[in-house]
């Protein structure tokens, strides 16, 4: 039956990708590149899955979910020639956290000033803050070859996969016990730990620390979130040596390059067509099904959507071995932030800090004290938003001023924590949505007074938009939490990290597999390269 | 010791790092920033407003204004229809380049010339006996340079006037809060973008005027570190920098002709004499022997060395004009002459003189880098040049 499906009705397509997020239309264009068939299928009318750009008032464009990149592999964007496909990254090098008092921080990508800004808080860690940048670097490229290949599986003991950890040894060896211990501490501690061996003042731990927690239901205090800091440090912009970037025309300016690149390449790709399920004959997946009911065949189906709507959904648990369906239950998706994206009729103004400059270019950080970040963990372990979030925002319109009429600005606001399953019901976001937005406002409003006025439309999305617009199970923007024990070989099953599924000929390319969530597009490209080596395709 | 330009009052204020140089004795800033980051997107992405008023710039005026003119440079002026500008070279008796420019012509019997080096000179030597009068400008006039993709609305709702008219390389008088202007579609960044012309006087009040009407669009003041960048990316030649001025070397080999430096496209020989036609005309019975071109280095080459000393890819944070040889195999064939990290392109892009038999589209050469003190080498490879060309830079 099989072999009469590969030679006889041979398949118009080799690969059928499912989603046009990022992930999805990079092991597109991978495959494509290979000289392969390749069909995306998109539900949505637009590419770009969770990194896309949409006009939601008009002349405003936001970047109404994910809203920087770092970590987009710098090999990728040379593979498929983004930047002639459009790709354009503009800086964003400095983070500002402003505090109730009226002080504020401001570090920037200028040494001396930030060593002088963090001295009026304590000269000590001023001086220590270099050397913990320049360790957490030299950590991050010791992890690199994690990110920019298949995760080694230390439970193997097949010679390949001895090699691979053993690569992975290599820049540890010679550099002292003191390494060895540096990552064991950053794999088990929480972030304010790991950050407290460092630092005295709390003005800079708890702005620091908050990238340990972005996506996750963890707190600032949970061990595991020292890891995630790594993360940041690994943001590479132009090869190494630049840090964030801010997409021009928004992140959905990343997926339409991605997007043209692909097509160049011979990729077809189809929005509006909602893909229904993943057709399963014999323990194989032979094609799919669309909402209005079109059978498309292909000799591969790869899933851009998370692990539980690709396994529980698309598929159906039905044709999952028992034991693969529970560890997919398990996989925890449990988003917990939300976005709030402003139209703004002018650009708004700091209290601490009045009058436009380049503290507003960069990131501002609402994350004015450890005990803060925590009783905004508090309210959302008890199943509420929090009253005071952590906010992460950026004002794109003032690098990149096509996402703006003239005059005026667009803010994106990442809330933390905005927990998907409410104490009432994760349905009842549809009635709290706005009093969830009000008190993001509310905590911004005490920052920077008159922004309310300034405000002329507002998207509020919660994690239950997330999942019912975007697809985002549980509205993880990670496709899964980026906690330890979902990392690696672990992600999103242990044994099945590597693309591969137990439905043969179905293949996984998104962020729920190794190395994770961001526009990194490393799953997509790492994906393609599974399949094509495996002969799958 | 370099003196303040007419916009000193203004950009002097907004200098926080301190970062100035000297161009043509003025006191030009490198960037405002401690990073010129900001000010190159804002050529790219918004606008930049640069003080280009240390330039060179004449007057020539009179019945034989174009003949002079013609004389003078590789082009025929006197084609150039009135309220259009020319990029042009000129050539000294035996060919080799002198300086390269622009000719503006304002009227049938007036042009504006701009030089990177002192020309009045030059300018009455091969005018002598015509009937033209040679003013030397540069301090009379401030120009600013309004360049990126926002320029158009900026300067449009600055002066009030229609500028979708005002195709590239056009020149226009128009009114700037009340004074008397000159703009013109050209510039150094290879971006849509303009530079007006005013009398010094009024240099504060345009200054002024552009920074207000600019707010809105994300206007930035941008100093040379970040024009360096985009001029290298636009595959512009920099004097003293890329090629030198013949009668200032000693060396013969320092000298260039049109055609080596790229330039042969606007040598016009079937026209009347002008300086240097002979020789040039000569020349071009043989080959020429180098040829200026953009060599795109390979990032996975780049990568590779530095991870053989385990250390990341790092490349200065600014346009270098550090002079590099350029292999092929174990031979020298070249010299790099500029060469920057383009934030637009992600790549490497470097300008340089080579062998004209290595010239061709898709060579790969090597270019000397040095790691950790070492001298070592990575491929790059010959390809066309503006590196970076984007259609709104001459869309009318």
């Amino acid at each position: 039956m099989s072999a009469a499906t590969a030679t006889g009705a041979r398949s118009r397509y080799d690969a059928v990708v499912v989603g046009a997020g990022h992930n999805g239309l990079v092991c597109a264009a991978y495959l494509a590149r290979a000289g392969r068939k390749v069909l995306v299928l998109e539900r949505r009318h637009l590419v770009g899955g969770a990194t896309i750009t949409e006009e939601i008032h008009p002349g405003f464009r936001f970047s109404c979910c994910s809203y920087v990149v770092s970590l987009l592999r710098p090999w990728i964007i040379r593979d498929l020639e983004l930047p002639r496909h459009g790709y354009e990254v503009l800086p964003l090098d400095s983070t500002f956290t402003p505090f109730p008092d009226g002080r504020y921080l401001l570090r920037d990508a200028d040494p001396e000033r930030t060593r002088r800004a963090i001295a009026a808080f304590s000269p000590r860690d001023a001086e220590v803050y270099k050397q913990f940048g320049q360790r957490m670097a030299e950590l991050g490229r010791l992890v690199k070859p994690l990110v920019d290949g298949v995760a080694p599986d230390p439970t193997s003991l097949a010679p390949r996969e001895l090699a691979r950890l053993a690569r992975l040894g290599r820049g540890l060896a010679g550099r002292g016990e003191e390494w060895l211990v540096g990552l064991v501490k950053m794999m088990t501690m929480s972030a304010v730990d790991f950050l407290a061996e460092w630092f005295e003042c709390e003005e800079l731990i708890a702005p620091m620390s908050v990238s340990g927690i972005i996506g996750t239901f963890l707190g600032v205090r949970s061990p595991g979130t020292a890891y995630v800091l790594l993360h940041h440090y690994m943001g590479e912009i132009d090869g190494s040596y630049r840090a964030w970037g801010l997409p021009r025309g928004g992140t959905g300016a990343v997926a339409e390059a991605i997007a043209s690149s692909a097509r160049a390449l011979g990729v077809e790709i189809r929005t509006g067509a909602p893909v229904a399920r993943i057709q399963v004959t014999g323990g194989r997946a032979t094609g799919v099904v669309l909402e209005n009911g079109d059978e498309i065949g292909a000799r591969v189906v790869v899933s851009g959507a998370d692990p539980h709507r690709t396994f529980l959904g698309l598929v159906g648990a039905e044709h999952l071995e028992p034991d693969f369906a529970r560890q997919v239950r398990r996989f925890k998706m449990r988003g917990s932030s939300g976005k709030v994206n402003l139209a703004l009729d002018g650009l708004p103004e700091f209290a601490c800090l009045p009058g436009r400059g380049a503290h507003l270019t960069g990131d501002i950080t609402i994350a004015p004290s450890v005990e803060y970040l925590e009783r905004a963990y508090d309210d959302a372990k008890y199943g509420d938003f929090s009253r005071r979030p952590f906010l992460d925002i950026v004002i794109p319109s003032l690098t990149d001023p096509t996402v703006a009429p003239p005059g005026g600005h667009v803010m994106s606001i990442f809330v933390q924590y905005a927990p998907y399953h409410l104490k009432s019901g994760a349905a009842d976001w549809e009635h709290q949505r706005e009093a969830f937005g009000d008190a993001v406002i509310r905590t911004l409003e005490e920052y920077m007074p008159g922004l309310e006025r300034r405000i002329l439309h507002r998207q509020v999305l919660s994690p239950w938009d997330l999942e019912r617009i975007y697809g985002l199970t549980e509205g993880n923007i990670f496709h899964g939490e980026l906690s330890l024990e979902q990392l690696a070989f672990l992600r999103p099953v242990a044994g099945w990290s590597r693309y591969r599924t137990p439905v043969r000929d179905l293949w996984m390319c998104a962020s729920g597999t190794h190395p994770g969530g961001g526009i990194m597009g490393a799953p997509g490209a790492l994906c393609a390269r599974a399949l094509l080596a495996a002969r799958a395709v | 010791m370099p003196i303040p330009s007419p916009f000193h009052e203004r950009t002097r204020a907004l200098c926080t790092s301190y970062r100035w140089k000297d161009w043509a004795g003025y006191a030009a800033v490198c960037s405002y920033d401690t990073s010129h980051d900001r000010e190159y997107f804002a050529f790219r992405e918004s606008a930049g407003l640069l003080d280009v008023s240390p330039l060179y710039k004449y007057e020539i005026h009179g019945p034989d204004a174009a003949a002079l003119l013609s004389r003078m440079v590789v082009r025929d002026v006197g084609k150039l229809e009135i309220g259009r500008v020319a990029y042009v070279c000129w050539c000294d008796d035996r060919g080799k380049v002198v300086d390269d420019g622009t000719i503006a012509r304002l009227g049938e019997d007036s042009f504006r010339m701009t030089a990177a080096d002192p020309t009045y000179h030059w300018l009455l030597a091969v005018g002598r006996g015509l009937r033209a009068t040679v003013e030397d400008s540069s301090a009379r006039l401030a120009a600013l340079a309004l360049q990126g993709p926002r320029s158009r609305a900026i300067l449009g709702e600055a002066t009030g006037a229609d500028l979708d008219g005002l195709k590239y390389f056009r020149i226009t008088r128009a009114r700037l809060d009340g004074l008397e202007v000159w703009v013109s579609r050209t510039g150094y960044t290879g971006d849509l973008g303009y530079e007006v012309w005013v009398e010094r006087d009024g240099a504060l009040a345009v200054w002024d005027a552009l920074v207000a009407a600019g707010r809105r669009h994300g206007l930035e003041p941008a100093g040379l570190d970040a024009l360096d960048v985009a001029r290298i990316e636009a595959g512009y030649l920099l004097l003293g920098v890329d090629y030198y001025s013949a009668p200032k070397v000693v060396l013969e080999s320092r000298k260039s002709t049109p055609d080596e430096l790229g330039l042969g496209w606007m040598v016009d020989l079937e026209r009347g004499p002008f300086v240097g036609r002979a020789a040039i005309a000569a020349e071009r019975a043989r080959p020429p022997a180098w040829s200026f071109v953009g060599l795109e280095v390979s990032w996975q080459a780049l990568e590779a060395l530095y991870e053989s000393y385990g250390l990341p890819p790092a490349l200065p944070a600014t346009a270098r004009r550090d002079g590099l040889p350029v292999y092929a195999g174990e031979t020298q064939v070249g010299k790099a002459t500029s060469h920057t990290w383009s934030p637009i392109l992600k790549k490497y892009l470097v300008l340089a003189t080579v062998e004209a038999s290595r010239a061709a589209r898709g060579t790969v050469l090597e270019l000397e880098h040095t790691v950790e003190f070492e001298r070592r080498r990575v491929a790059a490879t010959v390809v066309a040049t503006p590196f970076f060309d984007p259609e709104r830079k001459r869309r009318p």
